[in-house]
């Protein structure tokens, strides 16, 4: 039978079909891991999947099976939040197939480079996973789903119209003939897509909403899940490295003559300006080698930076007015206050912080003179790919990248793959040999990209009845954009991402309408490497934004739910998570004694979100959550269990950090090396949770990051009530909370 | 010669004595589920079990151990995939990023040995292993439902299995 060719003159369709080539149309394209170059020992099933398929590729985000298995893949990254099942929800959803014979694969960078960028955006951060990509994944279930019922109604020879599909089962209804999409999936892939594709009324979503179990749980159970750290390539060797611990300092020399008779050791290498690794036939002797190796290094103009010398610098910015951004105005605060009744003041201070995933940094590298491959828990493959081509020196085309799932992300993997240049450039030095490079847990503290450090001040202006009539916020501190991403800094200088909580609309906009309003940043950055972390920086903004708002409340002598509820008449679904938190927890009702309520709301990454959290204090100054009632909307909410799982999680995440999370700064390197001294939170400590998960419909809201803002101003309002103290300054470890 | 009995299996490994556990088992053995995340003892995603105690095995050199000595491992811990913690896990979507949990699930193993039906606080006491995902909750409830899990079997095993 002669396939029918549609809609040849589509321009986008035009486009998309040069770079993919004659393939596409031919259900030709290369299973996607038989380019993995070099035989490895185990490599993930992910990766190695298509490999030993015989199926055929419907369209770049489904291939399936001639025994019905229907393989999605995921541009994403799985770092534990999900995403990998939320987004195959997606497309099945649409494709309409059989969610029990569903799998799913990891694309290259270099193939989405390869074709034109058919899976688009691989960046896995700022809680995108899901609402950045919703749309064009669900198009691509949909438009499969079109092509291999076309495919079934063409070998019938019936009207597509008479056809329906569920769950991989294609019917012809009149006549009752059915097939499954692996039968029809080889001719599907023949097809041209379709020129327009409906997508479904959320009301008829079937899998979308419901809480299925993840897809990548099995093999985390028995050991058999391969991260990064793990994978094993023949004939490869490893590597242990060490950078100066001195922010901007370089390695003047090494003398290697003592470790190079060490067991197992091949090489010693410098890497890059500032750093020396030992390479070695086992990842044990490289480091024992390393900790040997006499090491002079040239510390830089950082030498002497310490924590004080940056506080010092911070504080100068909270009255000056060189380099100030403006983030919000809205009226003249500064006017309003000084005709306000009464005015209260405060300011609150942040430190620097470490992602800390458990998974340290690594990247496994070949290099020959014609290629580059690089295995790696990345969160931005295509980043991955940029810092890989760039430090192999061959063109980006002979390079490729392969992902593994990452044994934690929180924003350490993004937008920074210091740990991919640097494996390339011990690569190099090793034609033809993979190398994996492994950092320690001590070199991981040391070289982080930090959570940002700043201080804020805040004037809020009461008038005669206690209402807020006027804000006046001014940011100190350290820009993330700046460190990092300097291109995407504003036209001015500003870093607006610094504003995160406070902006007028969007995304992260202020939950509060106050008359007069003024947020400002003084750009203070001092030499220390920041980054995204988990939630970037409502975590600072909702504690100065929600304990200041609790403040203002006692000033006015009124309840801190009032107060606030007062402020959000034009913030319906903000007020509505606060609402839901309140009424959950029994605000207004008297807790067990010696229990003390806290809360807090904000609007971050898309979502509102808020939080109840329950504390006692003891007479001894410890501190016990007992519990955390916790509301998102997020619009649409794909997974409710797993979005259960994430707000949760960033309730560890947001209490580790502000009970432990701090690097100090001296000498001009962090003085934290481990988790004996950074600590995280542990199960002894971890409060009941309870989540509320409230989609309104109608908008995307992120889920990974967003709740973490609620969590340290919950608690530390309840630690207010609990005790009369306002701390201001994080880690919550150095302040006695005795009375 | 180091001589090691791991998963029930006798191993004869050419290395040096000094070697920590973790490292032979993943780098000599290729065991790669028992993970290193600080090397210092503190977070327990090296943890395996030895004469059925729970160790942080980045800690223990090989030449310390006994070849009389049962090591398990995560990948020994059932045939299938099927001890009670790991039916729980999976009945409860335990794991998020699934690094620490290999060790979470190797200590959670070693305390219902010695106490099938713990409290909270006996988990609370034992459970010291970080996440920095976060699944303490689910890890809880995870082990609580692993102990109902395993009270029936055994219960129904008293009383000649099911039908």
């Amino acid at each position: 039978m002669k396939h029918q060719r549609i809609n040849v003159s589509r321009r986008d369709f035009l486009i998309q079909s040069t770079a993919i080539g004659a393939g596409f149309s031919l259900g030709l394209f290369l299973p996607l891991s038989s380019r993995t170059a070099f035989a490895a020992d185990n490599v993930p099933s992910y990766l190695s999947l298509g490999a030993s398929s015989s199926g055929a590729e419907v369209n770049a985000w489904v291939e399936i099976l001639a025994d019905d298995t229907v393989v999605i893949r995921i541009a994403r990254s799985e770092m534990g939040q999900g995403t990998l099942t939320g987004l195959a929800q997606l497309v099945a959803e649409e494709l309409e197939c059989d969610w029990s014979k569903v799998t799913t694969e990891y694309p290259t960078p270099g193939e989405n480079l390869a074709r034109d960028k058919v899976w688009r955006s691989f960046s896995t951060g700022g809680s995108q996973g899901i609402r950045g990509s919703h749309d064009y994944v669900r198009k691509g279930g949909a438009v499969a789903r079109h092509m291999l019922i076309q495919a079934a109604a063409e070998q019938w020879a019936v009207p597509m119209a008479e056809c329906t599909v569920a769950s991989s089962v294609i019917t012809h209804k009149p006549s009752g003939r059915t097939t499954t999409y692996g039968k029809v999936a080889a001719l599907a892939a023949e097809l041209f897509p379709p020129e327009h594709i409906e997508l479904k009324d959320p009301k008829d979503w079937k899998l979308i909403g419901q809480p299925v179990k993840r897809l990548d749980t099995v093999d985390k159970l028995n050991g058999k899940q391969v991260f990064g750290a793990d994978l094993q390539l023949e004939g490869m060797l490893n590597a242990a490295i060490k950078a100066c611990p001195v922010f901007g300092g370089k390695l003047k020399s090494f003398d290697d003559s003592k470790v190079r008779k060490m067991p197992g050791v091949k090489k010693v290498l410098k890497v890059g300006d500032n750093a020396v690794a030992v390479v070695a036939d086992t990842w044990w002797h490289a480091k024992s080698a390393l900790d040997e190796l006499s090491i002079s290094w040239d510390k830089g103009p950082n030498a002497e930076l310490s924590s004080a010398a940056i506080d010092k610098m911070l504080d100068e910015g909270l009255s000056s007015s060189d380099k100030v951004f403006e983030g919000n105005r809205k009226g003249d605060a500064k006017r309003a206050l000084k005709a306000a009744a009464r005015t209260v003041e405060a300011t609150y201070a942040y430190p620097y912080q470490n992602h800390a995933t458990m998974e340290p940094m690594n990247a496994t590298a070949l290099w020959t003179k014609d290629r580059c491959e690089v295995w790696c828990p990345t969160q931005n493959g295509e980043v991955a790919l940029d810092a890989a081509a760039e430090a192999s020196g061959l063109n980006i085309k002979q390079c490729d990248v392969y992902k593994i799932h990452l044994g934690g992300g929180f924003g350490r993997r993004g937008a920074v793959h210091d740990f991919v240049t640097q494996a390339v450039q011990i690569a190099k030095q090793i034609p033809g040999t993979p190398v994996k490079l492994l950092w320690s847990r001590e070199e991981d503290m040391a070289h982080g990209f930090y959570h940002p450090v700043t201080k804020c001040k805040l004037i809020g202006g009461l008038d005669d009845k206690g209402n807020l009539d006027a804000l006046q916020v001014r940011i100190s501190g350290q820009s993330i954009l700046a460190s990092i991403r300097p291109q995407w800094l504003a036209e001015n200088g500003a870093d607006m991402i610094t504003f995160q909580g406070f902006h007028a609309e969007g995304d992260h906009a202020i939950s509060y309408t106050v008359p007069n309003l003024l947020v400002e940043h003084a750009m203070r950055n001092p030499p220390v490497p920041a980054g995204f972390w988990r939630g970037v920086n409502i975590n600072q903004n909702a504690i100065y934004t929600e304990c200041f708002i609790d403040e203002l409340a006692h000033a006015a002598k009124k309840d801190p739910l009032e107060f606030r509820r007062q402020l959000m008449k034009d913030h319906p679904q903000s007020l509505a998570v606060l609402n839901a938190v309140a009424d959950k927890a029994g605000w207004g009702t008297t807790p067990a004694k010696g229990v003390h309520r806290g809360l807090a709301v904000t609007k971050t990454f898309g979502s509102y979100v808020a939080a109840c959290a329950e504390v006692s204090v003891d007479d001894a100054g410890k501190l016990r959550v007992h519990r955390i009632v916790a509301a998102t909307d997020p619009g649409y909410a794909v997974n409710p269990q797993q979005i259960e799982a994430q707000v949760e999680g960033s309730f560890v995440y947001g209490l580790s950090a502000l009970l432990y999370g701090e690097c100090s700064i001296k000498d001009g390197a962090v003085e934290q090396s481990n988790f004996h001294d950074y600590p995280s939170m542990l199960i002894n400590e971890m409060p009941e949770v309870e989540v509320i998960v409230m989609p309104s419909g109608g908008f995307w809201g992120g889920i990974g990051e967003p709740t973490i803002a609620v969590a340290a101003p919950a608690v530390l309002n309840g630690i207010f009530a609990a005790t009369g103290k306002r701390v201001r300054e994080f880690p919550l470890q150095n302040t006695d909370l005795r009375a | 010669m180091i001589k090691l009995k791991i998963n029930g299996e006798l191993f004869e490994i050419d290395v040096e004595g000094s070697t920590p556990l973790l490292w032979v088992l993943r780098e000599q053995l290729g065991m790669t589920g028992t993970k290193y995340s600080c090397g210092i003892g503190v977070c327990g995603s090296c943890t395996v079990h030895i004469d059925g105690e729970a160790v942080r095995s980045c800690l223990i050199s090989v030449s310390s151990l006994k070849a009389s000595q049962d090591i398990l491992t995560i990948e020994g811990l059932s045939a299938s995939n099927d001890h009670p913690l790991q039916q729980a896990w999976k009945e409860l979507d335990v794991p998020q990023c699934g690094y620490c949990q290999p060790g979470m699930i190797m200590s959670a193993a070693a305390l219902l040995n010695s106490n099938p039906d713990p409290s909270d606080a006996d988990i609370d006491e034992n459970i010291t292993n970080i996440c920095r995902c976060g699944t303490f909750n689910r890890v809880r409830k995870g082990i609580h439902r692993a102990a109902d899990i395993a009270s029936t079997k055994n219960s129904s095993a008293k009383h000649g299995g099911e039908k």
